[in-house]
């Protein structure tokens, strides 16, 4: 996919945080550099381990944020109820199909094996006796050179993740191992109840099991000490866009988008708005950069921490043209399998297409309208669904450029 | 009108949009541009699944029987 | 005695071939997901249904009625195995060939839920190939399969179901082709 700079997402050669949790240790660190840091991984007992979780209040770092005990208690309960033979299966979901995110390269290129003992750690909590790891073709040598190092990580299976933007979806990351087809499938159950060949499955990001592996050594009170109270410790984002130095780093999860800024070198002031949470997120307009990148405090627009993805729009762009190009990219990576996402999203795309060139920009516009409230919610994932909120979000965010478009102007600043 | 303890799940992955369960269950169902069924009652955000009312459960059957291309299933309310 | 079986079971192979036409007919229309007037879609989908049952109700008198009748000669074993008939065994093969598939049809059809929607789809697709087998079957096998009037019956039918296929291959052929190809010509130009 070749995009153009109103939306670059060239490398930028993976640059560890300074400073932090996850990537306290050296740069591409090795087995013993990573014990030297951390310490060895304890073995707790499983349902103390559990409890743990359940206390340090770790949510998902792939997107939806949901209580990582939780997806792991559940697929425990569910394992425990069944005939023999059911046991669970644990999948680490380092995929990361979003463009515009690269945090999990970077932990896995410079700290796999934290993400390795968070693995082993919810492995051993759930009674898993399958641990697959699936990452992306350009990870798989440094992560098959880090498995080799350690006696522990015998029985990880390692998987490569399709090239695809919905490849990292749950039911797909599953459809993709048991049938090697990496689209979502529809589904009546939860993962946790029956997933991969029928059995408790447990999808969780490979930051999400990074965290883990901390809270095994350092427990719960530890992970809490940084953050947000009701969505505790540190989340890695990735600051692209219209910013001096664009970079993976790690923040404690009540940062501001200010302060996100800050640590890329930007002061926000030649921003108009950035894009928050990755191409199914929403915008924030410059003038709320104070908000925390917290869930409570980015509802108001829509907008969802997500997988920490953070991209800056100078003004010097117009908002809706850098979103019509967006959607028409996600438009092209329909599954193909639901009608009203594989109709709905390229008929959306090309009114947005017509709204950013100033063609008939009010008819298009309410078209938009009109067609996001019809193809909501229908499709057998959410790549509609997101879609449609990055879709009402830019109307609603860039608003006078829709009207600015209507009268044959725009609002951007000239370059 | 009672509400029963039955949904009629769409798969969306097997539907093309033939319109057989719209016209079955008409007041409950719609079609989109594309023919695609619309599911006019409930959550406008989850229409996957259409809660049946008590009357409808019957015809609901039937749709699934007669769906082509055998996207519709039966469920009991809760499950998913 | 002889004589009436001989004589419907030549009729009733007459009825099943008219049936099967119209059965092919009402499945494309059914395939089109489109109503007929007075007829909405789910009720096209049912007497193609039930017109299909009955072609097959009346080929099972043609091919029972034949059985016991001397004349015809048949053994149990032609409903299965063509071409080893003694009467004008090709012409007759073809009726077995296409007895054969309709069985498969049939059956699959019926237990469509328990099979699964890809097989049932597969063997649903030998129905073109059922008809031209029938009725070439009829023609070169039948009593009065070069008669004028049979000739002219045959010809109403293959020209309606040429029509049908032409159309079942056309652009236009499914409700919404026009909506759906706009947002795929979208998507091509994309690329």
């Amino acid at each position: 996919m070749t995009m153009t700079s109103d939306v670059a997402t060239e490398p930028i050669g993976l640059t560890p945080a300074r400073e932090g949790r996850l990537l306290a240790a050296e740069a591409e660190a090795s087995l013993a550099s990573h014990v030297r840091t951390f310490g060895a991984l304890p073995r707790r007992e499983p349902r103390a381990m559990l409890r743990e979780l359940e206390a340090s209040g770790l949510t998902g770092r792939g997107g939806a944020a949901f209580p990582a005990w939780r997806k792991l208690a559940a697929a425990a309960e569910t394992a425990s109820g069944r005939r023999r033979g059911r046991t669970p299966i644990l999948i680490a979901n380092g995929s990361e199909g979003e463009p515009l995110s690269w945090k999990d390269a970077v932990l896995l290129q410079n700290a796999p094996h934290l993400v390795v003992d968070g693995m082993l750690t919810a492995a051993r909590a759930i009674g898993a006796t399958n641990v697959l790891l699936m990452v992306n073709a350009d990870a798989l040598g440094r992560v098959e050179r880090a498995l080799a190092e350690r006696p522990d990580a015998r029985g990880i299976e390692l998987v490569e993740a399709a090239d695809s933007f919905i490849s990292g979806e749950a039911s797909a990351v599953v459809n993709a191992i048991e049938n090697d087809d990496p689209r979502p499938t529809d589904r009546t159950a939860r993962l946790t109840e029956s997933g991969l060949r029928g059995r408790p499955t447990v999808v969780q990001n490979v930051e999400t099991l990074a965290h883990v592996g901390l809270i095994a050594r350092f427990g719960a009170t530890w992970f809490r000490s940084l953050g947000d109270a009701s969505d505790p410790g540190t989340r890695l984002v990735t600051v692209t866009g219209d910013v001096p130095h664009r970079g993976v780093f790690e923040l404690p999860t009540d940062a501001t988008l200010d302060e996100a800024l800050a640590v890329a070198g930007a002061d926000g002031r030649s921003a108009s708005a950035a894009l928050i949470g990755g191409y199914h997120g929403a915008w924030v307009p410059s003038r709320s950069f104070r908000t925390p990148l917290t869930q409570a405090d980015l509802a108001r627009f829509g907008a969802q921490p997500g997988a920490g993805v953070i991209h800056v729009l100078g003004d010097h762009r117009c908002g809706l043209q850098t979103t019509a190009r967006i959607v028409a990219y996600l438009a092209g990576q329909t599954a193909n399998q639901c009608g009203p996402c594989m109709f709905g999203l390229p008929t959306m795309a090309a009114r947005f297409e017509g709204l950013a060139t100033g063609s008939a920009a009010r008819e298009n516009a309410a078209e938009l309208a009109r067609l996001s409230d019809l193809v909501v919610g229908r499709g057998a994932c959410h790549h509609p669904d997101g879609t449609i909120r990055l879709i009402r979000s830019a109307l609603h965010v860039f608003a006078s450029d829709v009207h600015a478009h209507a009268e044959g102007r725009c609002t951007r600043r000239p370059a | 009108m009672s509400t029963s303890r039955h949904v009629l799940h769409i798969d969306w992955t097997r539907c093309d949009g033939r319109g057989l369960c719209a016209e079955i269950l008409e007041g409950a169902l719609g079609r989109d541009d594309w023919g695609y069924p619309v599911v006019l009652r409930g959550d406008p955000e989850h229409r996957t699944d259409l809660r049946l009312r008590a009357d409808e459960v019957t015809a609901a059957e039937e749709a699934v029987a007669l769906c082509p291309v055998a996207a519709l299933r039966l469920l009991r309310a809760g499950v998913g | 005695m002889n004589e009436l079986l001989w004589a419907f079971g030549r009729a009733s192979g007459v009825v099943s071939l008219l049936l099967f036409t119209a059965s092919v007919l009402l499945g494309i229309l059914t395939r089109a997901g489109r109503p007929l007037p007075g007829l909405p879609r789910f009720s096209v989908s049912l007497v193609h249904r039930n017109i299909s049952l009955l072609a097959v109700v009346f080929l099972v008198l043609h091919v029972g009625t034949l059985m016991f009748d001397s004349y015809a000669k048949l053994n149990p074993v032609d409903l299965v195995v063509p071409f080893l008939g003694s009467f004008k065994p090709f012409w007759q093969g073809l009726g077995t060939v296409a007895f054969d598939l309709v069985l498969a049809i049939v059956i699959t059809g019926l237990l469509r839920r328990r099979i699964g929607q890809r097989v049932f789809r597969f063997v649903h697709w030998f129905t073109y190939a059922m008809w031209p087998v029938a009725v070439l079957h009829a023609i070169g096998n039948g009593t009065n399969g070069t008669s004028g009037w049979f000739l002219l019956l045959t010809a109403a039918a293959t020209l309606l179901v040429l029509i049908a296929v032409v159309w079942r291959m056309s652009s236009r052929f499914i409700e919404h082709a026009q909506t759906r190809r706009l947002a795929e010509a979208y998507k091509e130009g994309m690329r």
